[in-house]
């Protein structure tokens, strides 16, 4: 009890010093979050993007539509297939019609072939999977090609991977930025009151006492710094989404999250500090 | 019983040199002792290993009969506690009341805080100083932001009192009152050790000197023959300096 009040009293006892310490955790988390929000967004485009991945499989002119539809049963019940759809040589160029220009002027039936459009379970979109369905499915007879777009499918996982590698290898960074400045705020504090602590500890309190307000302290500043933070950043998606384009901002779980990680940023940060000072006082 | 025992006591910075050097001798229950020698010759080396702030490079000092060689951290924190400190500079906390300067001494020891309270009001009745709660210790004068300091070390009822130089920074006038409020604690009970550079404060009591040189005891009252020992030669004083 004694801790929670110390650690407010701080910041009564040195609201500058209090101030700027929140408010340089608020800007390392604000900068994180920034990250975060081009992190989602590209995770918005690329997900829009996978959910397009689908095999589609040629079917031979004269196959019968029992031996197709036999097939369709069997491709259904594939644990990696979401949905699969016959598109007759018609539907194709009506299709074709609408989605390529060139097409526009051709009215000539059988000039496309009929195929089986198939999509993928979320989970099943790697390039590894695709090219295992699509592979199954060409093992039919009636199958004269499958296409499901092999470059683009690799270079869509590629791009997620170095996304993600990109994402985790900066949030690290900005994290170990934000302990920094928490660890050198807390040192600040811990060495303003050097003769507070000196006498706490010459009348018998234990360091864990000593610890607490400190560590507390930390947490408060973390929370306070990541609620500022999440402000700021919801103010400049906003921004961002009435001036230039429409973003996404974080759901309120990844809001969430945020904060806890900057009150957990600020708990880690000043009890490294603070032990680490204390030993040297 | 020995509350505070040293044997072949010896205390050596890595660049300081040695401090301290085969000392060795015993505080008793409720005896006073004067710590006495030049500057460097050890006196607060001696007082910060009964505190535990050093601790020996060879021998062994027992507080409470913990030795302090292998207390824990948090033994040290639990042999504090009955331990009260005072210091030349008072290190009183500038921007909190006499009272609440007590009150801190039990509140970061876990007392629960109805008893605080009268606890303070207690002490500061004993020093002599209480109306002065309230005040800050920019509104003291020396002597009574002393005698705070000594409530401060009195309020968690200590076995032992060590005062490092308390009257270093007082009037003469002041030093009598302050030097008197410890020979009050003293025969209420409480030890007391005291390095002073004050030779009158010595001359004026009978109570033990422990005297220092480089280092090394060189002369100790107690194993002195009593008829050998100096008599007080000063009438006794009260609180505020003024002769009985």
């Amino acid at each position: 009890m004694m801790a929670l009040r110390e650690a407010f009293a701080s910041f009564r006892r040195a609201p500058l010093l209090s101030a700027l310490g929140v408010i340089t955790i608020a800007f390392s988390l604000f900068a994180f979050g920034l990250f975060g929000l081009v992190a989602v967004n590209i995770r918005d485009a690329l997900q829009s993007i996978e959910n397009r991945v689908e095999i589609r499989a040629f079917i031979a002119d004269g196959t019968p539509v029992e031996a197709s539809s036999a097939a369709m049963g069997d491709i259904q019940a594939f644990p990696e297939v979401l949905s699969v759809t016959y598109v007759s040589q018609d539907d194709a160029l009506i299709r074709a019609r609408k989605e390529l220009g060139e097409f526009s002027d051709v009215f000539e039936p059988g000039v496309l072939p009929a195929s089986l459009d198939i999509k993928l379970k979320p989970g099943n979109r790697d390039p590894a999977t695709v090219m295992a369905v699509a592979n199954r499915v060409k093992s039919y007879d009636f199958v004269d090609d499958v296409r499901y777009g092999e470059d683009w499918v690799a270079k869509l996982y590629r791009l997620r991977t170095i996304a993600t590698l990109v994402g985790t290898g900066l949030g690290l960074a900005f994290a170990a930025v934000a302990v920094i400045i928490i660890g050198a705020t807390i040192r600040i504090m811990v060495m303003a009151r050097a003769k507070e602590i000196a006498i706490m500890r010459l009348v018998g309190a234990t360091n864990g006492f000593i610890r607490m307000p400190f560590v507390l302290e930390g947490f408060i500043q973390g929370v306070m710094g990541g609620l500022l933070a999440l402000g700021l950043t919801w103010a400049t998606s906003t921004a961002i989404s009435h001036s230039f384009m429409r973003t996404a901002f974080f759901d309120p779980t990844l809001a969430t999250l945020g904060v806890v990680g900057g009150a957990l940023i600020g708990l880690f940060g000043s009890t490294f500090a603070v032990g680490r000072q204390l030993r040297r006082l | 019983m020995s509350l505070v025992r040293f044997l072949n006591v010896a205390k050596e910075y890595q660049r300081g040199g040695v401090a301290l050097t085969h000392a060795s001798f015993q505080l008793h229950k409720g005896e006073f002792a004067f710590l006495t020698g030049p500057s460097g010759s050890g006196k607060s080396t001696i007082l910060k290993l009964i505190y535990m702030e050093e601790r020996p490079t060879a021998g062994d000092v027992w507080v409470s009969g913990v030795s302090t060689r292998d207390a824990s951290k948090k033994e040290v924190s639990m042999i504090r506690r009955h331990l009260g400190i005072v210091f030349q500079d008072f290190r009183l906390l500038e921007d909190r009341t006499a009272e609440a300067n007590i009150a801190f001494a039990l509140e970061v020891t876990g007392t629960p805080a109805d008893m605080i309270r009268p606890r303070v009001a207690r002490v500061l009745t004993q020093v002599g100083l209480a109306s002065k709660g309230t005040a800050y210790p920019r509104e003291l004068s020396g002597g009574e932001q002393q005698r705070i300091a000594i409530a401060r070390a009195l309020v968690n009822d200590p076995y032992v009192l060590i005062a490092d130089e308390p009257t270093g920074n007082l009037d003469e006038r002041a030093t009598r009152g302050v030097f008197q409020l410890l020979r009050d604690i003293n025969t209420a009970g409480t030890a007391v050790i005291m390095a002073t550079h004050n030779l009158e404060l010595i001359r004026r009591t009978d109570y033990r000197t422990i005297e220092l040189n480089h280092g090394r005891v060189v002369f100790d009252s107690a194993e002195t023959p009593p008829a050998e020992r100096p008599v007080p030669t000063v009438a006794p004083v009260d609180h505020d300096g003024n002769p009985i």
